[in-house]
């Protein structure tokens, strides 16, 4: 799998490099800055790019301004937005585009290495990974009152399930069955009045409209 | 001066003493200057006086002239005598001393120039009469106080030669005028004193409403400096600090889960450093935010502010309607009061929901924190709302907490929007 890194710390994309290169991937290009970032993804075509989102020259949101430009440009390439703070704009900017092949995770995330790689695998493939913090702010923001109708349980789980998990996963996470997180799904889309859909992108997508109050 | 006594304010009067000198030479220095005003318009009419209605006319309007552009030397003048001899300062009048001489003649309906036209041609003329009959007081005084060395000089047959009662009445007339002309010197010295600093310097209304204006701005540019600082603090941490920390996390991890054929024990330390670098940089991460998030400068208060509701662990019911933006040390002391306020509930409430309402009302910022928990919180009490108070105070607003015991507690702060 070939990746392109785009960070402007140093010592940041050293590591990253080394994480990446020693489980296998390989980074096509290292760049500092949004620039750099969007010609190395037009030259070598990565598979995915990981994007810090605060980079020069103006160190607010060029990263995320850069991925919205890949979306467009190189919609076969995924993107993996890092950063030291998530922001509900930010990724709702993000994902406005597509969710499929997108990702935004808190940088402190890359030092649980195994689980920062299977997001980005995730999202490589297809799929989505949204930080949890990011998740939660998502859903404090819009509809509360359709949401209100969902037990804590049922909220545990549409959380997991933007986070982009499968019922596998959502199911891992709670320690409980696949076929109890079915029946949570169930009853949260019949809740929310959302339509079943296939894969678990479309299942994002389906929360994500909605938290957007545009489903 | 209730606490001199009598007999000393008899010695600082008496004839001979340096105050009733000083008193003096400064009320009769006064007296050309205090008539000048007049000198300078009658000047003219000394030179030609004419009977037709024009010439007239031509000759009050350079009379006028003439003593306006004679108003800012006999100022300065008045303002020097009364630091040399009093030791009184008079302010400059920025308005009025500025400039060229002939500014003067530029506005003519400004305040300081009449002030400085009534003690020349009211407030002066008045002083120096006053000058004039001390000057009076003090030579009538000497005069008949010495009639009994004038009388034994004189010739018999002069009205004053053998009549010891018209002397002895003369002299004690004499002895009188000298022992008041000292407390008729202090009392015009006085007078000209109030006089000059009322109508010669700065208005004290008009001068505390410029050192109001003045420390306004002053405040505006600390309260601005500090907020810059915050944000460079939070860019230095961001870019040093929290790199560093992120790396050297990925790298422990790195080794947490590269690493084989380590002894246990140095595995569990690798772990334990794994764990705790991340705690760090959490708690780095939280610092930071509460400082002043990128995003606020961004995206503004309401992006803002949902990272901070979606970090405490209850339920949080948030409403921004700010539209347009405030100024950004505005947005940053509202981000800071909701940041705190929410600190607050987690810490002492005891509350199962919060409401957070933000609302722009014409230019004022209304920020409206409300929980359901216990109440009783006591701003004295040196909980985190004393320098919430203060933050919000920095910037002119207003701060009021209303929490009965067994709740619930709304905070409210009021935010001029623009400084």
């Amino acid at each position: 799998m070939r990746i392109v890194i785009a960070e402007d710390s140093v010592l940041l994309r050293a590591g990253l490099i080394k994480v990446l290169e020693t489980s296998g991937f390989e980074v096509a290009a290292a760049v500092g800055e949004a620039e750099g970032l969007l010609a190395a993804v037009r030259e070598h075509r990565p598979d995915a790019a990981i994007v810090d989102v605060r980079m020069p020259p103006g160190f607010t949101d060029e990263g995320v301004r850069a991925a919205l430009v890949m979306r467009r440009e190189t919609p076969g390439t995924a993107v993996l937005l890092l950063s030291q703070y998530v922001e509900e704009r930010y990724a709702a900017d993000l994902l406005s585009t597509s969710t499929s092949g997108v990702g935004y995770l808190l940088k402190d995330r890359v030092a649980d290495v195994s689980a920062f790689l299977d997001a980005l695998r995730r999202v490589a493939s297809g799929g989505t990974a949204l930080d949890p913090e990011v998740v939660s702010q998502l859903l404090l923001r819009r509809h509360r009152d359709p949401l209100d109708r969902l037990t804590p349980r049922e909220k545990e789980v549409l959380a997991l399930m933007a986070e982009g998990r499968s019922n596998a996963g959502i199911a891992a996470a709670l320690v409980v069955s696949e076929s109890a997180v079915a029946k949570h799904i169930n009853s949260i889309f019949a809740k929310l009045d959302l339509p079943h859909a296939e894969g678990d992108h479309r299942r994002v997508l389906a929360v994500l409209r909605f938290l957007d109050g545009e489903g | 001066m209730a606490s001199i006594s009598a007999a000393r304010r008899v010695r600082v009067h008496a004839p001979w003493s340096a105050a009733a000198w000083r008193d003096t030479v400064f009320v009769v220095s006064g007296v050309p200057l205090q008539l000048a005003g007049w000198l300078v318009l009658g000047s003219v009419w000394t030179v030609w006086a004419p009977v037709r209605v024009t010439p007239i006319l031509v000759l009050t309007g350079v009379s006028a002239i003439l003593l306006l552009l004679a108003l800012r030397p006999l100022t300065s003048w008045q303002r020097e005598r009364c630091w040399a001899m009093l030791g009184l300062d008079i302010p400059r009048m920025p308005d009025f001393d500025g400039g060229r001489a002939w500014d003067v003649l530029r506005d003519l309906r400004s305040p300081e120039l009449w002030r400085v036209l009534q003690y020349h041609l009211l407030a002066g003329p008045f002083l120096a009469l006053g000058g004039l009959a001390v000057t009076a007081a003090w030579a009538a005084g000497l005069a008949l106080a010495t009639s009994p060395a004038y009388a034994w000089a004189v010739h018999p047959g002069d009205p004053l030669a053998d009549h010891p009662q018209r002397v002895a009445v003369l002299t004690a007339v004499g002895v009188l005028l000298l022992a008041a002309a000292p407390w008729a010197a202090a009392g015009v010295r006085r007078l000209d004193a109030r006089a000059a600093a009322a109508l010669l310097g700065p208005d004290r209304a008009k001068e505390l409403q410029r050192r109001v204006e003045d420390l306004a701005e002053k405040r505006a540019s600390v309260v601005d400096a500090a907020d810059l600082e915050r944000r460079r603090i939070e860019r230095d941490l961001h870019d040093g600090a929290q790199q560093r920390l992120v790396s050297l996390a990925l790298n422990l991890g790195l080794a947490r889960e590269t690493l084989t054929g380590v002894p246990d024990e140095a595995m569990r330390v690798i772990v334990e450093a794994h764990e705790e670098a991340k705690a760090a940089l959490t708690e780095l991460r939280d610092l930071i935010r509460g400082l002043h998030p990128a995003v606020l400068e961004d995206r503004g208060l309401d992006a803002a502010l949902s990272g901070v509701a979606a970090r405490v662990p209850l339920p949080v019911r948030l409403r921004v309607d700010i539209e347009p933006r405030a100024s950004s040390t505005v947005e940053a002391v509202a981000y800071f009061v909701v940041s705190e306020a929410l600190t607050n509930v987690v810490k002492h409430a005891r509350a199962n929901e919060v409401d957070v309402r933000v609302e722009r009302r014409g230019d004022v910022l209304r920020v409206t924190v409300r929980d359901d928990g216990a109440g009783g919180a006591d701003p004295s009490a040196g909980t985190g709302l004393t320098g919430l108070a203060r933050r919000v105070r920095s910037v002119d607003g207003t701060f009021r907490i209303t929490s009965p015991a067994g709740g619930p507690t709304t905070v409210t702060v009021e935010l001029p929007c623009a400084l």
